[in-house]
């Protein structure tokens, strides 16, 4: 399977995903992008040696993924794109930062070996707080909770747009990158000979499929702004679960939920 | 490059976010502007920065055979979309590519999308146009060799150099802004050691594959490709503006970036004189740095006046000789400075030419 095979089944795989029905999906696009945006900014801003107060911020995309009714383990699928820089800028932490911060039994644990399980940490649940907006919302209606809070009518047209024939042109790619590689057996990509003339034709075709994507628009009264379908309305249960879900998530910045709960017995 | 969420602090990620936002709401206005000059219609631009867009992700998804290594490289997204679509329509496009990674890919973050879209989009979009594919498509480079081989080269040229001082730009943004996010332990200068060479071999490969695109593109439709003059059209002089901002990059990359790199050890004649104390040269030659040369009164004065002047004594910044940020400073204050030097030096020539042109007259 090439890369634009994997790419077309990711998108078709979270499209699935959100065009599923349950408690979650049926929350208002906007609440659900607001929480994610607070989620990662919280996330983010815990210091690199706070790893007991970051731990716990992991229950809540668990109690989102169990209300979309979706395995967690599914966005793990992703953490290909997201752990390589993660990694790599992790994984020397421990080479750098070798002052011991606390100890286990007989073994010291040094701030760099904290810093950098916090940093992959982060990675992670970022990406499983962003991973079930999009496991949760269709793009037409985050395109359109974008728009509500003044996002250009330009760069959401464009976003929708460009996804709309990102997957045709994927479609096209594959086609073009199986064949040549029927033609060309053994052959790890596209030769030298080939590099401008593989994209370039695809690229001319593009442009004359615009052309006939522009006289389409016009034909069917486009004039600048793409008009939405009514989806899911904002509710005023999406909004209490936003204004709870945020309050939790920075109550749990300032207050290392764990050591309270330890406290309480010991 | 593409940056993760958990590479950066909230306070970095909003200002990039609001530095991002305000290149996409300028690029915003001049389309709009454009509209209203009545140069290009908006509504019909849309679909094929969308349509472009798409093609440029899906574009990204082919591999492209690195003669002799077994790799493979993948194509340069901006400078392609702004050699096609111009940079602002570029920049927006880019976006829309950036957004979609993002979300359905995972590849970069939400929170970190404002810093990607700067490190990869304005760098590629705006500095990749505006100081390097344009000065270079308008100049008067290669004419000698005909129209339409001149046009072959100055696109592989701008490709290439595009490609890699975009990139480089956007590999450095990337150790800004997580040491100042201070997230990795890892030195600011050995970040960038690191992050620099790997985007150097990146960028090269990257814009030799946006060349051929390119080239196959003026070859089949030339009209396609902005700030390409054909036959019949009447290509400008490089202007001076043009020719400063090339040779400011060539200044900020060689001066900034190279000096990084630049030796710590004496140069040849420090060495020399000075540097192999340890098998004791300098003591059998009787030589000491501090009391090397002729000493006087006027001398020692004039060391001292040395001293208190230069902000940058031995390439960095004065008190703070560790830092490798003194060095990039001083490589490209020092390459200012010679520059300013050189001007002064022209000006003085043209001075007297002119008074000895119009004695002669």
């Amino acid at each position: 399977m090439d890369n634009a095979q994997r790419a077309m089944l990711d998108l078709r795989a979270m499209d699935e995903l959100a065009s599923m029905d349950s408690p979650y999906h049926r929350l208002s696009p906007l609440s659900k992008f607001l929480m994610t945006v607070v989620y990662i900014f919280i996330t983010a801003s815990f210091h690199k040696y706070d790893l007991t107060g970051l731990l716990f911020m992991v229950i809540f995309p668990l109690i989102g993924y169990q209300f979309a009714f979706i395995p967690v383990g599914t966005c793990f699928s992703k953490l290909r794109n997201v752990i390589p820089l993660v990694a790599a800028v992790g994984l020397l932490n421990p080479f750098f930062d070798r002052a011991p911060l606390f100890r286990i039994g007989s073994v010291n644990v040094s701030g760099g070996v904290v810093s950098m399980i916090t940093l992959m940490l982060k990675g992670v649940f970022c990406l499983m707080a962003s991973f079930l907006l999009m496991a949760t919302t269709q793009i037409d209606d985050l395109c359109r909770a974008l728009r509500k809070i003044h996002c250009p009518k330009m760069i959401t047209s464009l976003i929708l747009l460009t996804f709309r024939y990102t997957s045709v042109l994927l479609d096209q790619v594959s086609e073009m990158t199986q064949a040549y590689s029927l033609r060309a057996p053994g052959q790890k990509g596209i030769h030298i000979s080939a590099w401008g003339t593989f994209l370039g034709q695809l690229l001319l075709r593009t442009m004359d499929r615009a052309e006939d994507l522009y006289e389409a628009m016009m034909l069917r009264g486009f004039s600048g702004e793409f008009h939405y379908a009514a989806g899911r309305q904002s509710s005023r249960l999406s909004w209490l679960a936003a204004l709870i879900t945020c309050g939790a998530v920075i109550t749990a910045r300032y207050i290392n939920i764990p050591a309270f709960i330890t406290s309480l017995f010991f | 490059m593409h940056m993760a969420d958990a590479l950066l602090a909230p306070a970095v990620a909003a200002t990039m976010y609001v530095a991002s936002s305000t290149a996409a709401g300028v690029s915003i206005h001049k389309l709009r502007k454009e509209e209203k000059l009545g140069l290009e219609d908006n509504s019909k631009r849309l679909p094929t920065m969308a349509v472009t867009a798409a093609l440029v992700f899906a574009g990204q998804m082919i591999n492209y055979t690195i003669p002799g290594t077994g790799s493979s490289g993948h194509l340069c997204g901006g400078m392609m979309l702004s050699a096609i679509l111009g940079p602002f329509a570029g920049f927006l496009s880019m976006i829309a590519v950036l957004v979609i990674q993002c979300l359905f890919f995972a590849d970069g973050g939400l929170m970190a999308l404002g810093a990607n879209v700067w490190n990869m989009a304005f760098y590629g979009c705006f500095v990749g146009y505006f100081l390097i594919y344009r000065p270079i498509m308008n100049s008067d480079l290669f004419a000698s060799r005909g129209r339409d081989a001149a046009n072959r080269i100055k696109l592989i040229l701008a490709s290439i150099l595009g490609c890699v001082v975009t990139l480089q730009l956007g590999a450095g943004s990337v150790a800004v802004e997580t040491t100042l996010s201070g997230i990795s332990e890892l030195p600011f200068g050995t970040f960038l050691g690191l992050m620099l060479p790997i985007h150097l071999a990146i960028g090269l490969v990257e814009g030799l594959i946006t060349a051929a695109v390119l080239v196959f593109l003026y070859e089949a439709r030339p009209e396609l490709l902005r700030e390409v003059k054909t036959e019949g059209e009447a290509s400008g002089k490089l202007s001076l503006k043009s020719t400063l901002a090339v040779l400011a990059v060539i200044v900020v990359l060689v001066g900034g970036g190279l000096s990084l790199y630049a030796s710590s050890n004496p140069d040849g004649l420090e060495w020399a004189l000075f540097g192999n104390a340890e098998e004791g040269y300098a003591e059998n030659m009787g030589l000491d740095e501090d009391d090397f040369g002729v000493s006087s009164d006027i001398s020692d004065k004039a060391g001292e006046i040395q001293e208190a002047t230069s902000f940058l004594p031995d390439y960095a910044f004065a008190n703070d000789e560790e830092n490798p940020l003194g060095t990039t400073v001083s490589g490209i204050v020092g390459s200012l400075i010679v520059a300013c030097l050189a001007a002064v030096i022209c000006f003085i020539g043209g001075f007297f030419r002119r008074k000895n042109a119009g004695r002669a007259a």
